[in-house]
């Protein structure tokens, strides 16, 4: 627009401010709080170019999407977070997912397994399989896959702290069925720093966990090229309160961390970058959503180039893996959580998310039974095949609107980063409390304002129906057989197994650990002669250390 | 002058879903009460013995994990078990309706189940020891 146009432009504005009275229009707030305008006009959006700044899909910045064609080429990921009791009970439960139409398995860990801790440790007593599948040894990896194709399969492991163990078992598995590790192919989550700032599922010291993380890249990036080593996990710190900006920022500054002791591990940054995703937590603030995706697209791809010196286009790449958040989900009323996670999947879409697992409607009680997760599933395919969401890239791409919250998401996001950046770095800023501090501070203003009605959540502080009743839901329960022949199967292992050469495995990880030698084939070794998860993260732990948590309200 | 409630916010076992309960910690420091809080993975054992050496007048338990039945009935034996049945013992978290009778049976004193408003605590605290006590 030239600038008579844009003086005009200005003129009109003004004018329609004052005889529409604008100024005592009701307010309105972004999901941070900030006020939103009216409208939006190219006034908004009128800095910089267009090739420069937006672009086109799969073209440098990637704003508009990682891909040419995107869901024109195919529809996004469909996935379903899944497991739970013992590796046979998973098995089935996959199975029954993937005749329904599911692209692959995310695979939920049970507590104890997270944790690095046998099925019969006294911590796990009442954890076992309770929230995700039970893996003490091979021999569950072995029974987890069975008649399932390794070679074609897609699993996205949600593992970080034992994550190269659990990385091992598949490798193994693979092994015994006759392939090579460069056949297999998936999706490690292994992001350490998250489990430190949010959820707790750690074991060893933050130096020991990223000596851990970065033995995964290097050996992925060496010798498996179809999996993905790591998937930087936004989702983890949003769904303990961080806002939008914060996920993003957080999470981007984790992803930086990892890489800068990848590059000191001496891999070059486009060996292993073309392989890093992502996976965010979506809220129902559509638009919000749809322009946070878009920044995170173009501050991540200059980053990459900037910043690391990228060459390949693909190092560049914001792929994600969007889910509307758990917490996003309520009690109340639990049949208004398919309105809620129909309209977040729309924000994933439109912000052109790669894979998507969505959650089940009764998430806020349990995990999900068959039919619930059948819902969760019906909903995307809906969406992808019912709507016409899919015809186009980015159809919100150059509404004044989300363009001009592009712009400034962009510049909030990069601001969480800077301030990381100068406490030193993700780890740093973990250790010290201050990604802890900053996400229970807005977990607080959330929920006060949720508390004063100014964020609306219907049925709950809005709407709502005394004279409705709780529903009874038929929920999933923790069967606690399951735990018992868990623990059984553990003994019948540990009975049958060479205990010498358990034992040399072991002395091998500890001498290994030590001289600070990747640990992965170490590993492999280890649960090939049927070491348990407990005994491999115990024999870590002492060569590492454990993490001491530092406690903040 | 009455003593400010005191207050031990806890999350046993080994879920780490924390934001709750740094949320109702807040809820409650905010209010005037004094809190502490555990962090994460504390054993039953240890739940006790913090309440026994922080002199608290509640126990609030966090569990998202569904192992709420087992962790309460140790935490509630504990106390008993070392003088201190007269500590509150409270829970929130991913509890399912069905189980509440059977928690307050084993002398929970109030659950709060999802969907509670921010608010139900205090009111809760402010009923069962007096809104001296807590504001």
């Amino acid at each position: 627009m030239n600038s008579e146009k844009q003086q005009r432009l200005r003129q009109a504005l003004e004018h329609w401010e004052q005889d529409c009275h604008i100024q005592d229009m009701p307010p309105a707030k972004d999901d941070l709080g900030e006020p939103l305008k009216v409208v939006y006009t190219p006034l908004d959006t009128a800095g910089g170019d267009y090739l420069e700044r937006i672009g086109l899909p799969g073209q440098y910045p990637f704003t508009r999407g990682v891909y040419p064609a995107m869901y024109r080429v195919r529809p996004w990921a469909m996935r379903l977070y899944s497991g739970f009791g013992t590796a046979e009970d998973t098995n089935r439960r996959w199975k029954f997912l993937l005749e329904q139409g599911n692209h692959g398995v995310a695979c939920a860990f049970d507590l104890p397994t997270q944790m690095g801790l046998d099925s019969d440790d006294p911590l796990a007593e009442d954890e076992v399989g309770r929230l995700g599948v039970s893996i003490d040894t091979l021999a569950d990896m072995e029974l987890l896959y069975d008649q399932l194709p390794l070679e074609s399969l897609i699993t996205s492991f949600n593992i970080n702290a034992p994550a190269a163990v659990i990385l091992a078992m598949y490798v193994a598995v693979g092994r015994k069925r006759g392939l090579e590790p460069a056949q297999l192919g998936g999706t490690l989550s292994n992001d350490m720093l998250c489990e430190f700032v949010s959820r707790g599922m750690w074991v060893l010291g933050v130096e020991g966990a990223l000596k851990l993380t970065i033995d995964i890249v290097e050996y992925c990036t060496r010798h498996m090229p179809k999996f993905y080593p790591f998937n930087i996990r936004g989702i983890i710190m949003r769904e303990a309160g961080a806002s939008m900006v914060q996920e993003a920022g957080f999470a981007f500054a984790n992803a930086l961390g990892y890489i800068e002791k990848a590059l000191e591990r001496g891999l070059s940054v486009d060996q292993f970058a073309p392989r890093i995703s992502f996976f965010f937590s979506t809220g129902t603030q559509i638009f919000e959503e749809v322009a946070r995706y878009r920044a995170a697209r173009r501050l991540w791809a200059r980053l990459m180039k900037e910043r690391l010196g990228a060459v390949k286009p693909a190092s560049m790449l914001f792929r994600f893996t969007g889910t509307v958040g758990g917490s996003f989900y309520r009690a109340q009323e639990p049949m208004n959580n398919l309105i809620r996670g129909a309209y977040g999947l729309l924000a994933n879409i439109l912000g052109g998310a790669q894979g998507m697992l969505h959650p089940a409607m009764d998430e806020p009680f349990a995990i999900p039974t068959e039919e619930t997760a059948r819902l969760a599933l019906r909903t995307q395919q809906i969406c992808a095949y019912e709507t016409g969401v899919c015809k186009t890239v980015d159809p919100l791409g150059g509404s004044y609107f989300v363009e001009a919250l592009t712009d400034k998401l962009e510049n909030e996001i990069e601001g969480v980063l800077h301030e990381v950046d100068s406490q030193g770095g993700a780890a740093r800023a973990i250790e010290s409390g201050y990604m802890q501090r900053a996400i229970a501070a807005e977990a607080y203003r959330t929920a006060q304002e949720e508390k004063d009605g100014g964020r609306v959540v219907v049925g709950v502080n809005k709407f709502v129906d005394p004279n409705i009743e709780r529903p009874k839901l038929q929920v999933h329960r923790h069967d606690p057989a399951a735990a018992q022949r868990q623990v059984e199967r553990l003994e019948a292992v540990r009975a049958q197994r060479d205990v010498d050469g358990v034992q040399k495995s072991l002395d091998r990880l500890r001498r290994g650990a030590e001289a600070g030698e990747n640990l992965i084939p170490i590993l492999v070794e280890a649960v090939s002669a049927y070491a348990t998860l407990g005994e491999i993260m115990n024999a870590l732990r002492d060569i590492y250390g454990a993490y001491q948590e530092p406690v903040v309200i | 002058m009455h003593r400010k409630l005191r207050i031990l916010m806890a999350k046993p076992g080994l879920d780490g879903h924390d934001r709750g309960a740094k949320v109702i910690a807040r809820t409650f420091r905010d209010a005037g009460m004094e809190v502490i809080y555990t962090g994460l993975h504390q054993s039953p054992e240890q739940i006790v013995t913090a309440a026994l050496q922080e002199d608290v007048d509640v126990v609030a338990l966090s569990i998202l994990s569904g192992a709420h039945m087992s962790i309460c009935r140790k935490v509630i034996n504990g106390l008993a078990q070392s003088d201190a049945g007269d500590v509150v013992v409270i829970v929130g978290g991913t509890i399912l309706d069905q189980d509440v009778p059977a928690l307050q049976q084993m002398g929970v004193a109030r659950v709060f189940v999802p969907g509670t408003p921010l608010e139900a605590g205090i009111d809760f605290l402010r009923e069962k020891f007096g809104p001296e006590r807590v504001d």
